[in-house]
C-alpha cells in the first residue's frame, strides 16, 4: 500500500470509528484516539526510512483519478519538506492526545473525533499534490479546528472560533478562484504538471496576471501564516483555544500557510514573488520585532507565547523571501523548530493552568520550588525558543539570519533584533512565573509532572536537543527540496544567486545539483 | 409549420409523470373526505407513493426520450434531470410533513393534493419546449403554491404569506405573458426551437424579427422567472412568504418552483434567446451579484431563521444566475448540478427547522437551536452537514456546486463576478456560522428541551438529503455527468 495514503487513511478511519464509540464511554474514546495516533505516528516513521534522500522532488506518488470532470485527482506525494512536515503532524497528535487526558471532560467523544479529523486534514494538507485535493484538506482542516476552539475553548471562545473561520475563509476564498483559473489556463490541478508546463515555457503569465494569481494565493497563506497585518486572528484564537487545540494550531495549522508559500507561490508565480519579496520582507520584519514587542508586555502567558508566534513565523517569512538557499532551508527547518518548541510552550502552558487555572502570569512565582523538574523541562523548552545553541532554533534562526545577510545585510540587521527582543520577553516571563517568593496557593496547587506528563514532555525535549545537535539528520533531504524550489524561483528571471561562502549544510545540496 | 393535433402512445408514455400527478393529486381531492376520519397519515403514504410512482413515470418516459405533443413536450435528459428532482423534492417535503402537519392537527388531504398539483406544474414547465405549455405549467404550479403558503387560514402570517405571494405572483406571470405575447407576435412562434430559428433569421417566414421586441420579450421573461427564482431586485417577497409559510411549505417553495423555474430559464435563454445572449449577459450579470450581495447581507442581520433561510436562499439563487451568467453548456451543467445539491442542503435545514419549532411554530428564533447538540446529537449533526454545505465547505454537494460554477464563470471570462461571488461566499459563512455556534457552544435553551424525538419521517427526511449532500460532494460525478450530457441536449 501506498504509505502517504496509509498515513492519510489511519486518522480518517480513526474519526469514523471514533464516532462510533458510546458516549458513555469516555475512556473508550480517549484509549481509541490514543492508539490511532500512536498507529498513524509509527506509519510516518517508515517515511524517513523509505524516503530517497537523492531525489529532490515528490515522491512515494500515488495518482489516481477522483473525479472525470473536471480533471480531479487522488493525488499524494512527499518531498523533502513534506515529508517532516507530516512527521511533526503525526508527532504532535498523540502528545495532544495525551496533554487532553484529563483536562477535556465534557463532550469527550467529539473531542476526540475531532482531534483525529483534523489530523486528517492537516496531513493531507501537506501531501496533496493536486491544488483541488490541496484546497480540499485546507478546507477541510478549517472545521474541526473551529469545533475545537467553539466548544472546548475559554471565555471568548467562540468569538475566535468565528474570527478564525472567517479569516481563514476569506482567504482561502481567493485561492479557489487562482485555482480555478489556473485550471482554466492549463485544464489541469496537478501541481507536478503545472510546474513542469512553467519551467518548460510552455505556460506563460503576463506580469498583471501573474501578480494578481500570486497575491490570490499569497492572501490565503499570509492569513494563515498569519503576516502582520493580518494576524489580529492568532492571539484570540490561541488564547482561547483548548491546549490541544493551541499546539495543533500553533505547530502545524501556521505551517500550512509557510509551506504553501513555498510549494506554490515561488514555483508558479516566480517573477511576482521576486517583485513582491522587498515588500514582503519588510512585513515580515515588522511582525519579527512588532511580535516580539507586543509579547513582551503581554500579562497572560498565552498570549504570550501565540505573540512570540508571530514573531517566529516572520524568521520564516524573512528566510523564504531572501530567496537564498540558507535562507530558505533555514525557514523550513525554523517551520520544525517552532512546531516543537511553540507547541511545547503551549504544552506547559497548558499543564500550569490544569494546576492554578489561572493563564495570569502575576498569579505565578517560585513555581520552581513546588514542581522543580517542571521548572527544568520549561526552562530548556524556554532556552530552545530563544535560540540557544544545541538546541533546535539556534540552527534555523541561524540560517534565516545568515540567509538574509547574503540578500540584503540590512534584513539580518533588523530581524536580529527580534532574536535579542525574544531572549528578553522569554526570559522574563521565566523569571516571573517559576522564581521569586512562592505563594502559598502555589505551592497548594502546582504539583510536579506526573507519568503521563513526562510522557508528554521528554519526547519534546528530546526533539529539540536532537535538532540542535544533529541537524544532518533533517537538512539534506529538506536541502535537496528548496534547491529545487530556488532553481523553479528562476524561470524566466534572469536573476543569479550569490552565495559567497557555501556554508556546511547546503553544501551538500549545492553538490547534488 | 402545420400543428399536428393529434398524439401516439409516445406522447402518453413522455407525458406519462404528469399524467399520474394530475390523477393522483385529484385523487386525493376526493378520497379526503372519505378518508379523513381513519388514518390521517394515509394521504402522506397515499402521495409518498404518487411521488415514487411519477419517479418511475419520468425514467420511464426517458428511454422513449424525443419530443411529445407536436414539439409542445421535450422529453430529454434536461427535463429527466428537473423531473426527478422537483419529484425529490416533493419526497422531502412530505417526510417531515407527517409529523409537522399532525402537531398542529391539520393533516388532509387537501394538503398533499395542493403539493401534488404544484409539483405536476413544475413537471410539466420542465418538460416544456412551447411558451404556452411553461405558462400552463407554471400557473398550476404557482396558484397551488398560493394556496399552500396560507395553508393555515387562521394564522395571521401564513394569511399574509399567502396574500403577498399571490398578488406579487400573478404581477410577475403576467410579466412573463408579456414576454410570451411578444416572442408571439414578432416571431410568429410560441415554440422555443421555431422562435430561436426565427431569430436567427432561418424561419418560415424568412426575415428577422426587430431585435428590439426580442430584447424586450428576453427582458420582461427575465422580470417574471426572476419573481419565480427570488432573484434580486424581485426578491422582496421571499422573506415574508418563508417566514409566514407552514415550515415544509416554504421548504418546498424553496427548492421545487425555484428549481422549475430555473429550468425554463434555462431552457428559453439558452435556445431562444441564444443568440442575443450579448444582449442580456448584463442584465443577468447584474442580478447575479445583486442577489448574493443583497441575499447574503441581509441574512447577516436576520433573528428568525425563516427569514435567514430565505436570503440565503436568494443568495444562492445568485450562484445559480452566475451560472447563466456563463452562457455556455459548462455552465448550464453547473446551473443543474448545483439546482440539486441546494434542493438537498435547503430541504434538510428546514425539515430541521420543521423539527424544533414546535406546536405553532413558536420556535423560529435562532436562539432556539441553542444547546441542540447536546440534546439531540443526530439532529445537530445532520443540520451541520447542510450548514457546511450552504456554506460550501468541501466533501459537500454545495462546494462542489460552488465550484462548478465559478468555473463555468472563469472559463467565460468572468473574473469580477467571480471574485465578488466567492468573497460573498466567505461573507455567508458568518450567518451559517451562528447557528453551529448556537447549537454546539450553548447550552440547551427552551426550545431544545422542549423538542420532541426525531419521528421516522423526519429522521428519513433529515438523513437522506444528508447522504445525499456528502455524495454529491464526495462522488459529484455521478450527477454531474448526466448534467453534462444533458446541457448538451438543452438547444
Amino acid at each position: 500500500m501506498n504509505l502517504p495514503t496509509l498515513i492519510l487513511a489511519l486518522p480518517l478511519v480513526g474519526f469514523l470509528v471514533a464516532l462510533l464509540v458510546p458516549r458513555s464511554s469516555p475512556r473508550g474514546s480517549r484509549i481509541w484516539a490514543l492508539a490511532i495516533s500512536l498507529a498513524t505516528f509509527a506509519a510516518s516513521l517508515a517515511l524517513p526510512a523509505v524516503f530517497d534522500r537523492g531525489v529532490p522532488g515528490p515522491q512515494l506518488t500515488l495518482n489516481v483519478p477522483w473525479i472525470a470532470t473536471p480533471d480531479i485527482h487522488y493525488h499524494v506525494a512527499v518531498d523533502g519538506v513534506s515529508l517532516w512536515l507530516v512527521l511533526l503532524s503525526t508527532f504532535l497528535t498523540p502528545i495532544c492526545v495525551l496533554v487532553s487526558w484529563r483536562s477535556i471532560q465534557n463532550r469527550v467523544k467529539e473531542f476526540f473525533a475531532f482531534l483525529l479529523l483534523l489530523e486528517f486534514g492537516l496531513v493531507g494538507v501537506f501531501l496533496a499534490q493536486d491544488l483541488f485535493l490541496f484546497y480540499v484538506f485546507w478546507e477541510v482542516s478549517l472545521v474541526p479546528m473551529y469545533f475545537l476552539i467553539g466548544i472546548w475553548g475559554h471565555e471568548r471562545r467562540i468569538y475566535a472560533a468565528v474570527k478564525f473561520f472567517l479569516f481563514t475563509m476569506t482567504g482561502s476564498v481567493l485561492m479557489l478562484a487562482a485555482i480555478i483559473y489556473l485550471y482554466t489556463r492549463t485544464q489541469t490541478f496537478s501541481y507536478p504538471a503545472i510546474v513542469e508546463l512553467i519551467w518548460s515555457g510552455r505556460l506563460t503569465f503576463a506580469p498583471g496576471e501573474q501578480m494578481l494569481l500570486f497575491l490570490a494565493f499569497f492572501a490565503a497563506f499570509a492569513i494563515k501564516v498569519p503576516i502582520f497585518p493580518l494576524h489580529t486572528w492568532l492571539p484570540d484564537a490561541h488564547v482561547e483555544a483548548p491546549v490541544a487545540g493551541s499546539v495543533m494550531l500553533a505547530s502545524v495549522m501556521l505551517k500550512m500557510g509557510t509551506y504553501g508559500i513555498l510549494h506554490f507561490c515561488l514555483p508558479l508565480f516566480p517573477s511576482a514573488a521576486r517583485t513582491c519579496a522587498p515588500w514582503i520582507v519588510v512585513l515580515a520584519i515588522i511582525g519579527i520585532v512588532y511580535g516580539a514587542l507586543v509579547a513582551m508586555v503581554q500579562p497572560n502567558m498565552k498570549k504570550l507565547v501565540a505573540y512570540s508566534s508571530v514573531s517566529h513565523l516572520g524568521f520564516v517569512v524573512l528566510g523564504i523571501f531572501t530567496f537564498t538557499q540558507m535562507g530558505l532551508d533555514g525557514a523550513v527547518y525554523q517551520m520544525l523548530n517552532h512546531g516543537i518548541s511553540t507547541g511545547a510552550l503551549f504544552v506547559f502552558v497548558g499543564l500550569l493552568y490544569e494546576r492554578r487555572h489561572s493563564l495570569e502570569i502575576s498569579d505565578y512565582g517560585g513555581v520552581a520550588t513546588a514542581a522543580p523538574w517542571l521548572a527544568t523541562a520549561f526552562l530548556v523548552t524556554t532556552l530552545a525558543s530563544i535560540g540557544l545553541p544545541m538546541l533546535n532554533n539556534f540552527v534555523g534562526e541561524f540560517l534565516v539570519l545568515q540567509g538574509a545577510a547574503i540578500a540584503n545585510f540590512k534584513w539580518a540587521i533588523y530581524a536580529a533584533i527580534g532574536v535579542i527582543l525574544s531572549a528578553c520577553y522569554m526570559l522574563w516571563m521565566y523569571q516571573r512565573v517559576f522564581y521569586g517568593e512562592v505563594t502559598e496557593k502555589v505551592r497548594r496547587c502546582v504539583a510536579d509532572l506526573t507519568p503521563r506528563e513526562w510522557a508528554v514532555v521528554i519526547p519534546l525535549i528530546a526533539m529539540m536537543v536532537w535538532m540542535g545537535v544533529y541537524s544532518q539528520s533533517f537538512l539534506p533531504p529538506v536541502s535537496r527540496t528548496t534547491a529545487r524550489v530556488l532553481e523553479q524561483t528562476q524561470v524566466n528571471v534572469p536573476f543569479e544567486v550569490r552565495v559567497e561562502h557555501p556554508p556546511r549544510v547546503p553544501a551538500e545540496a549545492a553538490n547534488a545539483r | 409549420m402545420p400543428a399536428n393535433y393529434g398524439f401516439n402512445a409516445a406522447d402518453l408514455i413522455r407525458f406519462l409523470p404528469e399524467t399520474i400527478l394530475s390523477v393522483m393529486g385529484t385523487l386525493l381531492m376526493v378520497l379526503d373526505p372519505i378518508l379523513h376520519r381513519r388514518s390521517s397519515h394515509a394521504f402522506g403514504h397515499l402521495s409518498m407513493a404518487t411521488l415514487v410512482a411519477a419517479i418511475g413515470g419520468a425514467v420511464y418516459a426517458y428511454t422513449h426520450a424525443g419530443p411529445a405533443f407536436g414539439g409542445m413536450l421535450m422529453v430529454d435528459g434536461f427535463a429527466t434531470f428537473f423531473r426527478v428532482l422537483v419529484l425529490v423534492v416533493g419526497i422531502l417535503t412530505i417526510l417531515p410533513s407527517y409529523r409537522f402537519l399532525a402537531r398542529q392537527d391539520a393533516e388532509t388531504g387537501e394538503y398533499h393534493a395542493l403539493l401534488i398539483f404544484s409539483i405536476a406544474g413544475q413537471s410539466m414547465m420542465v418538460a416544456a419546449n412551447d411558451l404556452i405549455v411553461v405558462f400552463i405549467g407554471l400557473e398550476i404550479s404557482s396558484i397551488a403554491s398560493y394556496v399552500l403558503a396560507g395553508y393555515f387560514r387562521d394564522d395571521k402570517r401564513s394569511n399574509e404569506a399567502a396574500l403577498k405571494y399571490f398578488l406579487l405572483g400573478s404581477f410577475a406571470t403576467a410579466f412573463f405573458l408579456y414576454g410570451v405575447a411578444l416572442i408571439y407576435g414578432s416571431t410568429g412562434s410560441v415554440n422555443l426551437t421555431a422562435a430561436r430559428a426565427a431569430i436567427l433569421g432561418q424561419g418560415t417566414g424568412g426575415t428577422v424579427p426587430a431585435p428590439v421586441f426580442i430584447g424586450v420579450a428576453a427582458a420582461l421573461m427575465f422580470v417574471g422567472l426572476g419573481f419565480k427564482v427570488s432573484a434580486a431586485p424581485f426578491q422582496i417577497w421571499a422573506p415574508d412568504v418563508y417566514q409566514g409559510a407552514p415550515t415544509p411549505v416554504a421548504a418546498f417553495l424553496s427548492a421545487g418552483p425555484k428549481a422549475a423555474a430555473f429550468a425554463v430559464f434555462l431552457r428559453i435563454f439558452m435556445t431562444a434567446f441564444e443568440p442575443i445572449g450579448g444582449a442580456w449577459e448584463p442584465l443577468v450579470w447584474f442580478s447575479a451579484l445583486a442577489s448574493m450581495t443583497i441575499g447574503n447581507f441581509a441574512a447577516l442581520m436576520q433573528t428568525n431563521i425563516k427569514r435567514m433561510l430565505a436570503y440565503s436562499s436568494i443568495a444562492h439563487a445568485g450562484y445559480v444566475l452566475v451560472a447563466l451568467t456563463a452562457r455556455s453548456q459548462v455552465g448550464t451543467a453547473a446551473a443543474m448540478f448545483y439546482l440539486a445539491a441546494y434542493a438537498l442542503m435547503n430541504i434538510g435545514a428546514f425539515a430541521a427547522v420543521s423539527h424544533l419549532s414546535g406546536r405553532g411554530e413558536r420556535y423560529q428564533n435562532i436562539e432556539d437551536f441553542s444547546g441542540l447538540g447536546q440534546k439531540q446529537p443526530l439532529t445537530a449533526a445532520m443540520l451541520s452537514i447542510f450548514l457546511l454545505s450552504l456554506i460550501g465547505v468541501p466533501l459537500t454537494g454545495g462546494f462542489f456546486g460552488k465550484f462548478y460554477i465559478f468555473k463555468a464563470a472563469l472559463e467565460s471570462h468572468l473574473v469580477w463576478l467571480t471574485v465578488l461571488g466567492l468573497l460573498n461566499s466567505a461573507v455567508a459563512a458568518y450567518y451559517y456560522l451562528r447557528i453551529l455556534v448556537m447549537m454546539y457552544m450553548h447550552e440547551p435553551g427552551e426550545a431544545v428541551e422542549n423538542a420532541e424525538p426525531l419521528s421516522t419521517g423526519l429522521r428519513a427526511a433529515l438523513i437522506l438529503p444528508a447522504i445525499g449532500t456528502l455524495l454529491l460532494g464526495i462522488f459529484p460525478g455521478w450527477v454531474l455527468e448526466f448534467a453534462e450530457k444533458s446541457a448538451a441536449l438543452v438547444k
